[in-house]
Order: structure tokens, then C-alpha cells, then sequence
């Protein structure tokens, strides 16, 4: 080899690893065949992963279902149609009335973060956007009472909707704190169950509070 | 073709060989070169050439990208170390260490005085407790903003409530930290959010019992008795870690002032005194929240606001 004698290489660059060129992408096979298939399986896939979890927040079990293969579009679309409903409320000045669509997002993210923060630090197990996973779909509760509370609302306004609401919203808030307890409490050392639910049952009670009080124009 | 081989002829090297893109384009560019070149009819044998020029040049992208490629994964180390240094949550923990049992005894301390200034008394340094009290005052003063109809112009009810909570907490508590490093008393940063923070308990009972009614004279009684309770425990803590009467002094009638002004201002900045006592009691003066009468539509308060006219009556 007549050029080796030429050969410099400076220190600094490490000249090692694969002096090969690479021919086509080497994808495991998995890859392979989710890239390829079409779109309407991964949406029904994804659509059916969303749905499960929706089952479980209704009838809360021992499951880990919510736990193990967390996602967040289910609360994505639970705070989003919570906000769409909370809008149009009475406004006879321009601008305030219910509370805007970010505030309402605003309120829902942060409280799950700061709630996730404070588990965390009280010793939890739990991973990050596991508990964001879990307390956002414990939402689901109370955007059915939105709902109900919308629909009493078309009819009338006066006393007796007012008390078929806060039962309604009430009976809900708990069922939400009840939910998100069942899942998040065990991950916790058991002598500090107190100090992780309180928070959760401050958030949904504000979730709670802004639907009840919510008067359409 | 080119892969084989395991000589590098650095010789065809030049400074931009570091970036891969770089060498890149230039491929493109000799490619083109060459394309131009066969077009003019060069010979075949031009063709061995130029393939083994590509390989070459093949070669030395390789090795570009090769670089590349550490360089990025160096700095991703680089970041990740930097985010979990800077973002560790764990230098917080030590701060959230607490058992229920201890949370609820320290709210019940937070309103008894004690008897003891001429000795330090002990304060935990405890953030929990602190925290999720501001958190329940957003949620008392939400509350109380809504029954009072309260209309907040150039802002939101949520970023008002919870702006003038936190802000409250961390800027009075800084405030004081300052004046006791001015006054020389004994006491942390933290110890002083967890002493102010716990303080607010009072606030809270104060103002859940006073948004659901609407007695003026209540609310008086409430804010000496409950405010005032607090407002002395924390005073007597601070004493006993200070020394000289000056310094005692300024720092304990400015806090008391603070804590008190605060639970008055969120009285009456937040919530609707009701009309009659006002046109009666306060005269012409307007309230610092521009105010728009509105149908209530909860009942109970139509109630409490009608009992709550007939003593004003009677008053």
C-alpha cells in the first residue's frame, strides 16, 4: 500500500466504527409493518386503545391497563370538548363571561402537572405521564355532567335545574376523585394516601365548580 | 464497491470535510461535472475512473456523516446531563417529607400563639402544607369571584385568583426574608415561605365562611378573632429569633400589617357587599373592580342577602 506512509490523521478525531455504506434502511420488521399498513387500522387501533381506557374510568377496577400503555389522546379530547362546552356563556360584557377555551386548558394541564409533580415528590412510583394519563382521562366524568348540565339547561333555568345540576355535578366530582384515587393511590406508601388525594380532589372540585356555575346567555 | 476497502487516502481531504452536507452538495456538483464530461463522449474507461472516484468520495461522506454523527450524540449527552442536573425535581424532596398526622397539627399550631419568645421556636421547614393552603385560597377566592359576579376586565378570574395567591406568598415571604437578614433574625428562606404559608390557614377559614355569608360585622368579628390569632403566632415565632426591641419591632408590625391588609383586601376586592349596606354604610365610594349588577341565580344567597338587608335595617 504505496499511500500509507502518507497517512495523517489528526488526534482528535476518534477514526473508528463501520467503514461501511449502508444499504437501505434496517428498520426491525415491526416498524416495517405498522409504516405499511393503512391508515383507517392505526386510527381503529388507536381508536380501540382510547375506548378500553375509557371503559376502565367508568368502572374503575384493579386494572393496569390505564397504567401500562398510557397515551394522552383521550385527554386531549376530553379537555377539548370540555372547553368547547364551557364557551358561550353569559356574557353581556364582551369580554368576560365563562371562562375562555385556553383557561380552561390552562387550568386542566397545569393542575395535572403540579398534582403529578406533588406525587412524585411525596414518594410515588408512578411515572410522569402515567399520572397525566390517568388524571386526564378522569375527566371523563365530569364532561358527561357538562353535557347533562347543557341539556337541563336547553330546558330551564330555574330552581329545580339548578338542584338536578348540582347533584348531578356533584355525584360525578366524586365518581372523578373515586376514579383517578383508585389509580394513583397505590403507588403511593400507604400512609400518605391522604396527602396525594387531597390536591386531585382540590382539581376536580375547581373542574367541578366552573361546570356547575357555567349560566348560558 | 467502495465499501470494501480499508484504506483511507486522506489525500483528496480538505478542510470541509467535517460537515457531511457540505461533501454532499460537492458529490452532486462532480456528478454533474462528470455527467457533462461523458456527454461530451469520453471514453469508457473514464467510466472505471469515476466510479472509483465515487467511491472515494463515497468514502469521505462516510467518514463526514461518521463525525457528524458523534458530534450529535456528544451533545445530547451534554444536554441530557445539564436537564437532569438543572431539572431534578429531587432537590425539592426533602421539603415535601411529611405525614398526614403532622400537616394536620401543624395547622392547628398555626392559630395558638405561644408563650415562649425568650427562646427560639422551632419551625418546619415544610413546603407541602404551604402549598396545597395557596392552592385551596385560589380555590376559595374562585368561588367567591363567582357568587359575587365579579368581572375582571384585561384578565382572567383563574390568572387573577391564582396570580394574587402565589404572588402574595412569595413575595411577601421574600419581602419579610429580606427585612429579617436587615434585622438580623434567625430564620431560612424556607422556614419563612412554610411560617407564611401556614399562616394563611386563617385566611381560608375567614374567607370560606365569609363568601357564604354575607354579614358585614362577620366578617369584622372573623377578621380580628381568626386573623388575628394567626397573625400573632407568627408574630411570636419571629420575636423569640430576634433580638433588639427595634428590630422586633419592624419586623413583626410589618408583617402583622401585611397579613392583616391581605385578608381585607381579599374581602372586599372580591366579593359583592351587598347593595343595601353598601348604599347605606360605605356612601359614594366605588370598589377598586368595576361591578355590573346581575341576576343571582343561586338561591341561597337570595336568601342569606335578604336576612343579611334586615339586620342592615336593623343596624
Amino acid at each position: 500500500f504505496p499511500g500509507l506512509a502518507d497517512v495523517s490523521i489528526s488526534q482528535d478525531i476518534p477514526v473508528e466504527g463501520e467503514i461501511t455504506v449502508p444499504v437501505g434502511s434496517h428498520s426491525p420488521d415491526e416498524d416495517y409493518s405498522t409504516l405499511d399498513e393503512p391508515v383507517k387500522d392505526t386510527i381503529m387501533r388507536d381508536l380501540k386503545a382510547v375506548g378500553k381506557k375509557f371503559v376502565h374510568v367508568m368502572y374503575p377496577r384493579k386494572s393496569s391497563a390505564l397504567l401500562r400503555d398510557w397515551d394522552l389522546w383521550g385527554p386531549l379530547v376530553l379537555c377539548v370538548s370540555l372547553a368547547l362546552m364551557l364557551q358561550g356563556g353569559s356574557a353581556d360584557s364582551k369580554d368576560d363571561g365563562g371562562p375562555q377555551f385556553a383557561e380552561v386548558f390552562v387550568i386542566i394541564w397545569f393542575g395535572a402537572v403540579v398534582i403529578t409533580l406533588n406525587s412524585k415528590l411525596l414518594g410515588g412510583t408512578i411515572s410522569f405521564f402515567q399520572s397525566l394519563c390517568v388524571l386526564g382521562y378522569c375527566v371523563l366524568p365530569l364532561t358527561v355532567a357538562m353535557l347533562v348540565c347543557r341539556l337541563v339547561l336547553l330546558v330551564g333555568a330555574g330552581t329545580i335545574s339548578f338542584i338536578i345540576r348540582l347533584i348531578v355535578v356533584v355525584a360525578m366530582f366524586g365518581w372523578s376523585t373515586l376514579a383517578s384515587t383508585a389509580f394513583l393511590a397505590d403507588s403511593q406508601p400507604p400512609n400518605r394516601k391522604a396527602l396525594v388525594v387531597y390536591p386531585i380532589f382540590l382539581f376536580y372540585f375547581v373542574i367541578s365548580w366552573m361546570i356547575l356555575t357555567f349560566t348560558p346567555q | 464497491q467502495g465499501g470494501g476497502s480499508a484504506v483511507i487516502d486522506m489525500e483528496n481531504m480538505d478542510d470541509t470535510s467535517g460537515s457531511s452536507f457540505e461533501d454532499m452538495g460537492e458529490m452532486h456538483q462532480r456528478m454533474k461535472e462528470e455527467e457533462e464530461e461523458e456527454a461530451e463522449g469520453e471514453a469508457g474507461a473514464g467510466e472505471e475512473e469515476d466510479g472509483e472516484f465515487l467511491g472515494m468520495k463515497g468514502l469521505r461522506g462516510q467518514l463526514g456523516r461518521q463525525v457528524a454523527d458523534q458530534m450529535w450524540q456528544g451533545g445530547k449527552r451534554q444536554a441530557s446531563k445539564a436537564f437532569s442536573l438543572y431539572a431534578n425535581i429531587d432537590i425539592l424532596r426533602p421539603y415535601f417529607d411529611v405525614e398526614p398526622v403532622q400537616v394536620r397539627a401543624r395547622l392547628l399550631e398555626s392559630m395558638i400563639p405561644v408563650k415562649m419568645i425568650n427562646f427560639p421556636q422551632k419551625i418546619a421547614g415544610e413546603l407541602y402544607g404551604p402549598l396545597m393552603l395557596v392552592f385551596t385560597l385560589v380555590a376559595i377566592l374562585l368561588h367567591g369571584m363567582k357568587t359575587s359576579d365579579t368581572i375582571i376586565r384585561e384578565g382572567t378570574l383563574m390568572g387573577t385568583a391564582i396570580g394574587t395567591c402565589f404572588g402574595y406568598w412569595l413575595g411577601v415571604s421574600s419581602f419579610m426574608y429580606f427585612l429579617a437578614y436587615l434585622c438580623n433574625a434567625q430564620i431560612t428562606m424556607v422556614q419563612m415561605l412554610s411560617l407564611l404559608g401556614y399562616g394563611l390557614f386563617g385566611h381560608c377559614i375567614t374567607l370560606f365562611v365569609t363568601y357564604n355569608i354575607h354579614f358585614h360585622s362577620l366578617f369584622y368579628i372573623f377578621w380580628l378573632v381568626v386573623g388575628g390569632l394567626s397573625t400573632l403566632r407568627m408574630v411570636a415565632v419571629l420575636v423569640s429569633r430576634t433580638v433588639g426591641h427595634t428590630q422586633r419591632l419592624i419586623l413583626c408590625g410589618t408583617l402583622a400589617a401585611l397579613h392583616m391588609l391581605f385578608l381585607l383586601y381579599l374581602h372586599f376586592a372580591y366579593h359583592k357587599v351587598v347593595e343595601g349596606i353598601l348604599d347605606t354604610l360605605e356612601g359614594p365610594n366605588m370598589p377598586p373592580f368595576q361591578r355590573v349588577a346581575r341576576d343571582v341565580p343561586v338561591v341561597s344567597s337570595a336568601v342569606l342577602n335578604t336576612t343579611a338587608k334586615a339586620i342592615a335595617l336593623t343596624l
